[in-house]
């Protein structure tokens, strides 16, 4: 029974709570939030009771048949905890954080309604068991992310909006035709069942190339693989908990996340070599390092250097993904959670410099970290763990990298590694300097642009208090990267098991 | 001699005249009743569907010498349980509709006998396994819909409703003379024994041809469509409802079954009518897409999605037996998705116009805020028809691509593509005016509860439909695929 019940249990927690939002009336706040609240540590409860119960050797699993030969697939196994773990983690602080951010502002239980679902589709992706569950989840995620990056309505939010859903609506397109080829071809493959396309003959290797390459543009829209990234940098102008959402938790990390899915549990990692894949999403993904950093480098306000700086930090997933060995596994894997983790907390930090001071522009930032010295002690960590300055978590990422280039025979990844550290820096430690060394209004030079005085302490509670967690999540998986469940240790479990027979 | 079985199966066809006429001399004022009474035919055809499969219920009726042969297969059957749930919605829906629209009393208590007769031809259609009980069907159909396109009595209903007529006596014509050669030339008008004699040559082609035509002309396939959309435009909404999600389909089914069974190896002929439907779903999405009226991208989508139905033919001819089998599964489950999202879509945006008093999609600004409930209907019933996960169409969507790939048929991998794209882009445009913020107040009137309630239950189905897809294709695989 238990076996089937946690996973139907995780993903009926969001879907009911997105449900009774819809029904509760626009002014029931504070049923509302205890809903938000209550869902989203219930979920957490039940993720870390699958995490516990898969250590210890448990199946969770279930399903049924969808048509002939092809079934709805939930099963947690190691892999789909570990984002599972992540995102109802991150899913709880951004819920406060949203709380707080949107305060008295108009169509919360729209917001909050597809919030829910945007969870509930995530937690199916981390817990599809096959392709065509994951597609499921994978288009449900679009669907209710649309109505968030529109949430405002201005012309620019709707156009912003649109794009979104042109890039992401034809990648889904995309990936469906690439899945019932493959299902076409090989049947209902579940992930971990990666011996079947290991037996097809050589006549057959070319098809199951471009197929892959297929679904790697379907997964590269929502991983923001240049040059498929443009709805990223646009979507800035939503709300900043949904930039969080799509940056961090859900979005990016869905389409990264398939990709993991796709080279490790499907063609798994020997045949994507044997077939020459692996390179091929090295290079890519280096490209999209390299490049994004440029582009990030260039921007002049915060929110849209760090979505740039998210392209360029998803990539060293699928940079890990393509390094053929256990080492780029483990960095594939880890840094899944690690830029999670640093991505969210930059994001919280953002949003709070725009609630309480207005802030948008990075040359406004002079002298803030005497104002808001949490806020940006916060970012500073976040900062530093982009850069990859150790013991952060951003340095066991890039350790882990080059480590794995090695072990693949890929030296050249190493330059690449180097080349964007030096542009991580270089984009954001001007912006430290500015925090903290540069005076500012609080100094007595100039004025803030817009100060608010939300709450008691530098900022309103619910926007300080998820971001502080965050940030402290961030410091303590890199200082306590050795003990167990840390994402460290998790995606080496994870890479062991891909690797060792 | 009748079994129980068929005593309860005439009963179920019959029921929804009766329940008409009695409607009709005493209307009724609260939807429970109206579910209450409807409730219990889908009870009986869920009781006679695992029968139907086994292909025990079959017969004739002799009427005035002349006998009119029927059959229930699982797929009759499972039509006829689709049939009786969106009148089961449609009738619930009219009574709230009455209530907020205020037509006259009298007017509308016509629709009452018009709507039980469309379900019995409906019906008759379904069971049919002779062209002259097709024929019949069709034509009270036909006549049926007419009749509750001009129930609203305004000119242009009356200008929509009377071309529609014309066209559908015209395509009457077509299949009378399409019948009489069949009849001449083989002898016989039972499709069974047709289909055992029937040669393709040259007769049965232009007697095909003629059906075919007129067939298409009344389902409003591409580019015989120009009746369809100005009659919604002025049609009521359970009215549009209905006819959406079933009517125009009866044609279709009636199309497929005699190819299947007349001309199954004429394999351009199939291709050309699967080209036909390509070219309905770019026209009627690239209409849906420039419409500024909400029943004129309602409607507009329906010439769309109708052909989807119609890929079914180049997939099925000459082609291998399991695609054959993809296509067949993938063609009715589109139809069942469609018709319960269709209904629910024509009537999430009849209470949408209802509400706001405005039929321009301009003037759906601010709705998000104060309707959310229609608009959500609205969205829930687009997911089935963009195919988008877990609806209904996405499953059939899933096996549509898997024939075509199977088969090598490209083509309608690309058709299948664009469709969902300009399905999408339609539908945002709608979703994307709700969200506009800065909306000039107006006076939203306010719905009985069921009317959201009724729309919102199909789509959730159309979409629930696609999980559960299984079900209804194992029946429809054990009741034989072509």
């Amino acid at each position: 029974m238990s076996a089937s019940f946690f996973p139907v249990a995780t993903l009926a927690t969001s879907l009911a709570a997105a449900a009774i939002i819809f029904l509760l009336p626009e002014g029931a706040v504070r049923a509302r939030t205890g809903l938000n609240l209550g869902a989203a540590v219930l979920k957490i409860g039940l993720v870390a009771w699958m995490v516990r119960g898969l250590s210890q050797g448990q199946a969770y699993a279930v399903e049924f048949p969808v048509l002939e030969g092809l079934a709805f697939v939930l099963r947690a196994d190691a892999l789909g905890i570990m984002f599972a773990g992540l995102s109802s983690l991150l899913w709880l602080f951004t819920t406060i954080y949203a709380i707080g951010y949107l305060e008295d502002s108009p169509n919360r239980r729209r917001f909050f309604g597809f919030f829910s679902l945007c969870v509930a589709s995530t937690l199916g992706i981390s817990l599809a068991g096959n392709l065509f569950t994951f597609l499921i989840f994978y288009e449900l995620l679009t669907l209710s992310t649309y109505p968030l990056v529109a949430h405002r309505g201005t012309p620019k939010a709707l156009a912003a909006a649109t794009l979104y859903l042109r890039f992401t609506l034809t990648a889904g397109l995309v990936l469906m035709i690439g899945m019932v080829a493959l299902h076409t071809l090989a049947g209902d493959i579940r992930f971990g069942q990666r011996e079947i396309l290991a037996e097809f003959g050589p006549e057959q290797r070319g098809v199951l190339i471009a197929i892959f390459w297929v679904l790697i543009a379907g997964f590269g829209v929502k991983a923001a693989l240049v040059p498929l990234h443009g709805w990223l940098p646009r979507a800035m102008v939503a709300p900043a908990p949904v930039s969080a959402l799509l940056h961090a938790v859900a979005v990016v990390k869905a389409g990264a996340f398939g990709i993991v899915r796709l080279v490790y549990d499907v063609y798994g990692a020997e045949f994507s070599q044997a077939l020459g894949l692996l390179t091929g999403l090295a290079v890519i993904a280096s490209v999209t390092i390299l490049y994004a950093s440029l582009r990030a480098l260039a921007q002049v306000e915060l929110k849209p250097r760090l979505a740039f700086s998210t392209v360029s930090q998803v990539s060293y997933v699928v940079l890990g993904v393509g390094l053929f060995g256990p080492l780029g596994t483990i960095a594939a894997l880890s840094h899944l959670l690690h830029q999670g983790l640093m991505k969210i907390t930059l994001f919280f930090c953002a949003g709070n410099y725009a609630e309480e001071l207005g802030i948008h522009r990075i040359d406004e930032l002079d002298g803030a970290g005497r104002r808001m010295p949490l806020t940006s002690l916060a970012f500073s960590v976040g900062a530093l763990g982009m850069i990859g300055v150790p013991p952060l978590v951003g340095f066991l990422s890039k350790w882990y990298l080059g480590t794995g280039a090695v072990q693949a025979g890929m030296p050249w990844v190493i330059a690449v590694l180097v080349v964007s550290s030096l542009l991580n820096a270089a984009y954001f430690l001007p912006i430290l300097y500015r925090l903290w060394f540069c005076p500012g209004p609080d100094h007595g030079v100039g004025t803030w642009p817009e100060e608010r005085h939300l709450g008691r302490f530098e900022t309103s509670s619910w926007l300080l208090l998820p971001m502080l967690a965050t940030a402290l999540f961030s410091v303590m998986a890199g200082l306590l990267a050795g003990m167990p469940f840390s994402p460290l240790e998790w995606a080496t479990r994870v890479a062991n098991l891909e690797y060792l027979p | 001699m009748m079994s129980a079985a068929n005593l309860l199966l005439w009963l179920a066809l019959v029921a929804p005249l009766l329940l008409g006429l009695l409607a009709w001399w005493r209307p009724p004022r609260h939807m429970r009743g109206v579910a209450l009474a409807g409730g219990v035919l889908p009870l009986a055809t869920l009781w006679l569907l695992p029968r139907a499969g086994e292909g025990a219920l079959h017969g004739s009726l002799s009427l005035a010498g002349l006998s009119l042969h029927w059959r229930l297969d699982a797929l009759s059957a499972l039509l006829l349980l689709l049939t009786q749930l969106v009148l089961l919605a449609s009738a619930a829906y009219a009574v709230g509709h009455r209530r907020a629209a205020l037509p006259p009393e009298a007017t509308h208590a016509r629709f009452w006998p018009l709507l039980g007769g469309l379900v019995l031809a409906l019906g008759l259609i379904w069971v049919a396994a002779d062209l002259l009980l097709l024929y019949a069907g069709l034509e009270l159909m036909g006549l049926c819909a007419v009749g509750m396109m001009l129930l609203p009595g305004k000119a242009e209903a009356i200008r929509a409703g009377l071309r529609y007529l014309l066209y559908a006596l015209v395509g009457s014509l077509a299949w009378l003379l399409g019948v009489t050669l069949l009849l001449g030339a083989w002898g016989t008008l039972e499709l069974a024994g047709l289909a055992a004699v029937v040669e393709p040559d040259v007769t049965t082609r232009i007697a095909m041809a003629l059906l075919t035509g007129g067939l298409l002309l009344k389902a409003a396939i591409f580019p015989l469509h120009g009746w369809l959309v100005p009659v919604h435009s002025s049609a009521w909404t359970p009215v549009s409802a209905m006819h959406g999600a079933l009517v125009v389909k009866a044609s279709f089914f009636i199309l497929i079954t005699l190819w299947r069974l007349l001309l199954p190896e004429a394999e351009t002929a199939a291709g050309a009518l699967g080209l036909l439907g390509g070219s309905a779903v770019l026209w009627g999405g690239l209409k849906a897409w420039r419409a500024d009226s909400l029943k004129q991208v309602v409607a507009w989508s329906t010439v769309g999605q109708l052909g989807y139905l119609m890929l079914l033919f180049p997939l099925l001819a000459g082609t291998a037996a399991s695609v054959a089998t993809l296509a067949w599964q993938a063609t009715w489950l589109q139809l069942a998705g469609h018709a319960l999202a269709k209904a629910a879509m024509f009537m999430a945006a009849g209470n949408l116009m209802l509400s706001t008093g405005a039929s321009r999609l301009s003037g759906l600004a601010g709705t998000s805020r104060r309707l959310p409930l229609s608009l959500m209907t609205f969205g829930i019933a687009a997911v089935t028809l963009m195919g988008l996960p877990p609806s209904a169409g996405f499953t059939a969507k899933w096996l549509l691509m898997q024939a075509s790939l199977q088969s090598g048929q490209w083509l309608w991998v690309v058709v299948l593509v664009l469709g969902t794209l300009l399905t999408a882009a339609y539908v945002f445009r709608v979703l994307r005016c709700s969200f506009v913020e800065e909306a000039p107040r107006h006076d939203f009137q306010t719905l009985p509860r069921g009317m959201d309630l009724v729309p919102l239950l199909l789509a959730l189905a159309a979409v629930g439909l696609g999980l559960v897809a299984e079900w209804p294709l194992s029946l429809l695989r054990q009741g034989g695929v072509p």
